[in-house]
C-alpha cells in the first residue's frame, strides 16, 4: 500500500479495478457516512441509499428525450453508463419536506421545540459535472448572500462529494453548451471515469487522498489518461440537445412581451413537473400543520413551485394568474435573473426539465423560438 | 475516524419570537392596528419602511410593514388589512394575545439621503401604513428637511387609515396635507378623484423637480404616478416606491417575492423607481 503523503497531491490520477469500488464503500460507511448513490427504482435510475455495488445500476442506460424516459439494457457491465435520472442531489442537501420544528401552546404563548434528529452526513457516489455545477449554484443560493440557510449548510459541510465523469451523453443532455461538463470541475473529493475495466480516479481534495491511500490502487498509465480525454470529447460530441448562451440574459429581458410566451402556455400544464426535477430550483413555502386540538403546531418547509397560483398570492389574490406568466418567471429567472442575483445561470444543462416535462416542453427550443424572432412582440394588449 | 462532533441545526433565523397585543385600534371596516411589545424584552430598533413577518400559531405567517412606534410605551405597531387566509385571523386579534414575530427585514426609505431636501410623500390605500413611521421620523427631525408634503388617497371616507392623526398632521403649519377618494360620502367635503390629481396641490409648496418622492399603494397607482411625475420633470432617480409580494421565508431563499432579478424581502420592499422602471410597466411578473 502507497503511503498517503504519496498519493497526496491533488489533480493525481490512479487506476482502480472496478471491485475496489465496493472497498471504497466501505471504508465511507465505517467513518460514519450514509452513501447515497444511483439504484434503480420503479423503471428508473434514481439517488437513494447504496450500500454495496450490487445496488448500482450495473448494465442498464437510459434513453431520454423529450416528455420521455425509458430504461435499457446496455451490452456491457457499465456501474455508471446512464446520463442522469428524475432525482438530484438538491432532495439530500434541501429536502423536499422539512420540519422546522413544533410549536405547542403555552398559556397566552407557544414555546417552539427544534427538530430532534442530528443533521445527516452524506457521500454522494456518481455526481456528474452538471451536478457539481448545480451544487455549487445551491451554494451560493443558500450560503452566498447575507443570511445562510441552517439547513442547507448543516448538510453541505458533511458532505462527501464522489464524481463520476459521464461516458455517454443522453438525448436531452446540454451541458456541453453552458459549460458545466462533461468534465467535472473542482469541488468534489474524488473524481471517477468509468473504463471498460477499470476506474480512473483523480484525487479532488486531501479527504479524497486519504480515503484512497486505504483503496488498493496503482498509477493511472498514458493509456488511462488518454481514454479518460477520447471518452469526454465524446461525451461532448454526443450532447443530444445545444441551447446558444450568447446574450441570453438580454435577449430574455427584451421580450418579456415575446408571442412565444403564449404559445407556450396553450402547451403547459403548470404542473410544475420541470421546477421539482431541476437540480437547482430552490424555492419553498412554509406551512403550518396543526393537530385537531389546536394545541400543537409543526412548522414544514415544503418544496414550492413558481408553476402553481398560490406561489404569488399577494394581498387577496394572485399576481402570476396565466400560464404564459408563470412559465415566463420560470425561463426568465433559470436563464437570465439567477446572472443578477447569483452571478451564474441557473441552468447547468442536465436536460431533467424536457425528459420530464409531460408535454415534452424543451426549453432550448423555447429559447431558440424567441431567438429566432426577437423582438416580435404579442398582439394588441389590454 | 468517526464522525466529529455532531452540528445541529442553528434555526433561530425561521423561529418567531413571541410579541404580545397590548392594544388593537380598528382603522376601518377591515383594518386594524396591532401594537405589540415582546414576551422577552426584545428591543427592535428598525428604519421606517421595514417589514416584520407576523406568525400565527397554527394558522401561517405573513410580511406585515411596521407602520409606526408607540410614542410612549415604544410599542411596534403594525397596520393589517383582512385580504387573506392570515390577515383575516390576525385582524381578529384582541388585548392579550400572543402573536410571533421576525424582523426586521429589508430596505427602508432613504429618509437619510434625503435630508436637507424637500419631499413628496405620495400614499394610497394601506400604502400609508409603511409611510407612517417615515412622517413620524420627519417630524421628529423636522429641522434637518425642507418642505414636506403628503398626498392620500382611498377609496371611500371610510377607508382613510390614522384619522385621528391625520387631523392633527393637517394642523400642522410645517407639514402640507391633501386627502383624495375615489367616492365621497354625503358628509365629504373633500377632493374625489385619484391621488395624482392632487399633484398641481403639492406644486404650490414644493417644485417637484428638486424634491425627493417616497409612494406606496398599489401598483397601478404606483404605475400611474410615476408617468405623471415623470412627465412634469421628475428624474427617475428622486422616486423611491414599496413593493409587496408573497413572502415565507424574508431572508432571500423561498423565491415567493421574486420581481424579476429583485428579491422584494431582502432588495426592497424599498426601491428607487430606476432600478425596477421596466419591470413596472409588465403585467404578472
Amino acid at each position: 500500500m502507497a503511503d498517503p503523503e504519496v498519493r497526496t497531491p491533488t489533480g493525481s490520477l490512479w487506476r482502480m479495478e472496478k471491485a475496489q469500488l465496493q472497498t471504497l464503500m466501505e471504508k465511507l460507511t465505517q467513518q460514519g457516512y450514509t452513501i447515497i448513490g444511483p439504484r434503480i427504482q420503479e423503471g428508473a435510475i434514481v439517488y437513494d441509499e447504496v450500500h454495496r455495488i450490487s445496488d448500482l445500476p450495473i448494465g442498464w442506460t437510459d434513453e431520454q428525450d423529450g416528455g420521455s424516459y425509458r430504461l435499457k439494457r446496455r451490452g456491457d457491465e457499465a456501474f455508471f453508463g446512464y446520463a442522469v435520472g428524475p432525482h438530484s442531489w438538491k432532495r439530500f442537501l434541501h429536502p423536499p419536506v422539512f420540519s422546522l420544528g413544533r410549536t405547542r401552546r403555552n398559556g397566552q404563548g407557544f414555546e417552539w421545540t427544534p427538530p430532534a434528529d442530528p443533521p445527516p452526513r452524506y457521500a454522494f457516489l456518481g455526481v456528474r459535472a452538471c451536478e457539481l455545477h448545480a451544487i455549487a449554484i445551491l451554494d451560493r443560493v443558500f450560503m452566498g448572500g447575507p443570511y445562510v440557510d441552517p439547513v442547507y449548510r448543516a448538510r453541505r459541510e458533511a458532505l462527501f462529494l464522489i464524481a463520476v465523469q459521464c461516458t455517454t451523453a443522453g438525448g436531452t443532455c446540454f451541458c456541453a453548451s453552458m459549460g458545466t461538463g462533461p468534465k467535472a470541475p473542482p469541488g468534489a473529493d474524488l473524481i471517477l471515469t468509468e473504463l471498460p475495466d477499470a476506474f480512473v480516479v483523480e484525487i479532488g481534495t486531501e479527504r479524497g487522498a486519504a480515503l484512497m491511500a486505504e483503496i488498493p490502487c496503482t498509477p493511472a498509465t498514458e493509456a488511462d489518461r488518454a481514454a479518460v480525454e477520447a471518452h469526454l470529447e465524446e461525451t461532448a460530441r454526443s450532447m443530444g440537445r445545444q441551447l446558444d448562451t450568447a446574450d441570453l440574459p438580454a435577449l430574455l429581458y427584451r421580450n418579456l412581451e415575446h408571442p412565444r410566451w403564449e404559445e407556450v402556455a396553450q402547451r403547459c400544464l403548470t404542473c410544475g413537473n420541470c421546477t421539482m426535477v431541476c437540480p437547482t430550483c430552490f424555492c419553498f413555502t412554509v406551512e403550518d400543520l396543526s393537530d385537531l386540538a389546536g394545541t400543537q403546531a409543526e412548522r414544514v418547509r415544503r418544496w414550492d413551485s413558481c408553476f402553481t397560483t398560490a406561489f404569488t398570492y399577494t394581498a387577496g389574490r394572485p399576481i402570476r394568474q396565466s400560464a404564459k406568466a408563470r412559465y415566463r418567471q420560470w425561463l426568465t429567472h433559470k436563464l437570465a435573473s439567477w446572472w443578477d442575483q447569483f452571478g451564474t445561470s441557473g441552468c447547468v444543462g442536465c436536460g431533467r426539465c424536457i425528459t420530464w416535462c409531460p408535454v415534452g416542453i424543451d426549453l432550448t427550443e423555447e429559447v431558440r423560438a424567441i431567438r429566432e424572432t426577437d423582438g416580435a412582440l404579442a398582439g394588441e394588449r389590454r | 475516524m468517526i464522525a466529529q462532533a455532531i452540528p445541529s441545526y442553528a434555526l433561530d433565523l425561521f423561529l418567531p419570537r413571541p410579541f404580545q397585543v397590548t392594544g388593537v385600534r380598528r382603522e376601518t371596516p377591515d383594518t386594524v392596528t396591532l401594537r405589540l411589545r415582546s414576551l422577552h424584552g426584545d428591543s427592535l430598533s428598525f428604519q421606517p419602511g421595514q417589514f416584520n413577518m407576523l406568525y400565527l400559531f397554527g394558522v401561517g405567517e405573513v410580511p406585515i410593514s411596521i407602520s409606526g412606534v408607540h410614542p410612549k410605551t415604544r410599542d411596534l405597531e403594525h397596520t393589517v388589512r383582512a385580504v387573506g387566509y392570515v390577515t383575516r385571523a390576525l385582524v381578529r386579534l384582541r388585548k392579550g394575545d400572543v402573536v410571533g414575530l421576525r424582523g426586521p427585514f429589508g430596505r427602508g426609505w432613504p429618509l437619510e439621503e434625503a435630508r436637507g431636501r424637500d419631499l413628496l410623500i405620495l400614499a394610497g390605500g394601506i400604502g400609508l401604513a409603511p409611510l407612517r413611521p417615515a412622517l413620524q421620523y420627519l417630524m421628529a427631525h423636522r429641522r434637518d428637511y425642507e418642505q414636506i408634503v403628503l398626498l392620500y388617497g382611498a377609496r371611500t371616507p371610510a377607508d382613510l387609515l390614522y384619522p385621528t392623526e391625520l387631523e392633527r398632521w393637517r394642523g400642522r403649519l410645517d407639514l402640507q396635507v391633501f386627502i383624495t377618494v375615489d367616492r365621497g360620502d354625503e358628509a365629504w367635503r373633500g377632493h374625489i378623484g385619484v391621488v395624482t390629481t392632487l399633484l398641481p396641490l403639492a406644486e404650490r409648496f414644493l417644485d417637484l423637480r428638486q424634491a425627493i418622492i417616497l409612494m406606496c399603494g398599489p401598483e397601478v397607482m404606483m404605475r400611474v404616478a410615476a408617468r405623471e411625475l415623470e412627465n412634469r420633470g421628475v428624474a427617475p432617480e428622486q422616486i423611491f416606491l414599496s413593493l409587496e409580494r408573497n413572502m415565507k421565508c424574508a431572508v432571500g431563499f423561498c423565491g415567493h417575492c421574486q420581481f424579476g432579478p429583485a428579491f422584494i424581502c431582502r432588495d426592497g420592499p424599498v426601491f428607487p423607481l430606476p432600478q425596477i422602471r421596466p419591470l413596472l410597466e409588465v403585467r404578472e411578473l
